[in-house]
């Protein structure tokens, strides 16, 4: 579905990523760890066409099978092509109601049965989220801004849906809620990019797994198979 | 709890139309009321409130610094008076050059003649938008009020069409209280409904979160474009009201001064608040005229108090004032808030629930 190969991310002279290739099939979780810094946002960012100096190759193949390079498109063109990504920090619009943001997330589209449906599904995936419908952004708490973020990103009916340290200043207990959510969101037949620092959070629902270190990729496999792996439990599941 | 609401959004439509009538009945019987010079300020209310309401979109609810609004007034001023004048006024008019052949003939009633208006400053400001709002904050004020310039420079110099710095004379006076608060009722409710819809939402996540806005698929540069745009469309209508008023325009009227008049009303209002340039607008023009009195000599029994009068004077007050609500009130008298029946009332129970 989406094919990366020898992807390279450069900001002015700082060489961010470097010639990375991974390969996302349809109906899986893959998940793209590292510690900070490591280029994970820069990986997604390139992939969502909010990055200028990506070069590579990025090929998506959507529904009707015809292959298209992604890189130098911009953003609202992956959107259009069923791609769509929840971006770090959670960016919701504080001044904004719940419903408001949601009804931005679907922007691209014009069919309104379909928003609506659409509008439901995410408030029973994220009931918290109807109770506050009408509320302002801004007012929610960083677990119920991070579920806004996450039903926002679906509201453009995407086949991929990215998401970007989705974890982020989250509670134990509230990181489990979000990510039940998106193994429900996979188990429902759409396609997930996670990418994340919480590694053992993001490896336990995984399919298959990227370690991503300054820029490359050094490790990769299921995600069963790097939670016994002894590098990554030394790195990033605390021994 | 939805039969309340369904109440309460009956009696607040009512209340709506109860004062839209009540004012209409006021302005038919204004004229009988009140004197010309009164007549005057209000007529210029409605029009400032129109150009408030259009900076506003462009820089409170779009958050794009511009300066460039008296070039697009001028635009539509113009655009107006050499419509709306007769054959005979022009060629009697144009002394320094002959005027133009095709345009000596080209004439449009009054109406007409603001639409065209609207839609040349429109034009112009889509010409402009292009290269320029690429650029963002103080970058985007300065070119802005560049082109503005220029606008001006242009109409100065361009003598056959514009008859330069002679300017235009005789534009009848169009524009009386009926017209304006009628072009300011459309341009409220095209305001309001705009910014409620989707687009409304739209614009404002392009202001507060471009990355966020872009990732929803929204290209964040088409819909600059179109809100700077429609900006303008404002802009040329309100200038086109103004030539009609005051009835002689020329290129120095459209100097950064008249940018700044606007930006004096929609920045007292609120950045942002529909309201808040109605209100700015009401503020601003009733203080200008009012201060007047501080340049005529101020007579304490019959010693002259310790100035005589100094013209201009009223604008040193004035940008006191404005260094006062800066400090004390940033976000200007509403805002980013909205006038709203519920709001009032609740205001109101609030008073007499601190009162008990």
């Amino acid at each position: 579905m989406l094919e990366i190969k020898n992807l390279n991310v450069w900001y002015g002279a700082i060489h961010a990523v470097h010639d990375i290739s991974m390969s996302i099939a349809r109906g899986e979780i893959v998940t793209l760890i590292g510690a900070n810094g490591a280029g994970k946002s820069s990986t997604i960012r390139a992939i969502a066409g909010l990055v200028k100096g990506a070069k590579g190759q990025v090929t998506w193949t959507g529904k009707d099978g015809r292959p298209v390079q992604l890189l130098g498109r911009p953003p609202e063109y992956m959107v259009k092509l069923g791609i769509s990504l929840s971006p770090e920090g959670r960016r919701i619009l504080p001044q904004l109601t719940v419903e408001e943001n949601l009804m931005l997330g679907a922007y691209i589209r014009s069919d309104k049965d379909g928003i609506q449906a659409d509008i439901e599904y995410c408030y029973r995936l994220f009931p918290r989220l109807k109770e506050r419908r009408g509320q302002k952004g801004g007012t929610l708490s960083g677990g119920e801004q991070q579920m806004l973020a996450v039903a926002r990103a679906l509201m453009s009916h995407p086949d991929l849906l990215m998401l970007d340290e989705p974890s982020l200043g989250l509670a134990p207990i509230l990181v489990e809620e979000v990510f039940a959510t998106i193994s429900e969101i996979n188990r429902e037949g759409r396609t997930i990019l996670l990418v994340e620092q919480n590694a053992y959070a993001a490896l336990r629902i995984a399919r298959k797994a990227y370690v991503l270190e300054t820029g490359a990729i050094t490790l990769q496999g299921t995600g069963a198979e790097l939670l016994e792996n002894p590098k990554v439990k030394e790195a990033y599941l605390g021994g | 709890m939805s039969a309340e609401r369904g109440a309460k959004k009956v009696r607040n439509r009512f209340l709506t139309v109860l004062a839209i009538i009540s004012f209409a009945v006021f302005l038919q019987q204004a004229p009988n009321l009140l004197d010309g010079y009164k007549i005057r300020i209000m007529n210029m209310i409605a029009i400032n409130a129109i150009l408030g309401l259009s900076l506003n979109l462009i820089y409170g609810m779009a958050g794009m610094f511009s300066l460039g609004h008296a070039g697009f007034m001028a635009v539509g001023a113009y655009v107006s008076a050499l419509l709306i004048l007769t054959p005979a006024q022009k060629t009697a008019m144009w002394i320094l050059d002959p005027i133009a052949p095709w345009l000596l003939g080209v004439h449009a009633p009054f109406l007409i003649s603001i639409l065209a208006a609207g839609l040349a400053a429109a034009f112009f400001g889509w010409l402009i938008s292009m290269p320029v709002l690429r650029l963002g904050g103080d970058y985007l004020g300065i070119a802005t009020l560049g082109f503005s310039e220029i606008l001006r420079i242009l109409i100065t110099n361009l003598t056959p069409i514009t008859n330069g710095p002679l300017g235009l004379k005789g534009i009848p006076a169009h524009t009386n209280l009926r017209v304006s608060y009628g072009i300011l009722l459309v341009t409220l409710f095209c305001t309001v409904r705009l910014m409620k819809s989707n687009f409304g939402n739209v614009i404002k996540a392009v202001r507060d979160d471009e990355t966020a806005a872009r990732t929803m698929g929204i290209n964040t540069f088409q819909t600059r474009v179109l809100a700077f745009t429609i900006g303008c469309f404002g802009a040329g209508v309100g200038g086109a009201l103004m030539g009609n008023i005051i009835t002689t325009i020329d290129p120095r009227m459209f100097t950064i001064n008249q940018t700044y008049n606007t930006l004096m009303i929609v920045v007292i209002g609120g950045l942002g608040s529909i309201t808040g340039s109605v209100v700015g607008s009401v503020l601003v023009t009733v203080m200008l005229e009012w201060l007047r009195f501080v340049e005529n000599p101020i007579m304490i029994g019959s010693t002259q108090l310790f100035l005589s009068g100094k013209p201009g004077m009223r604008m040193v007050i004035f940008s006191l004032l404005l260094i006062g609500v800066i400090i004390f009130r940033r976000e200007g008298v509403m805002g980013m808030k909205e006038f709203s029946w519920d709001r009032l009332f609740s205001f109101f129970s609030r008073q007499r629930g601190d009162a008990a």
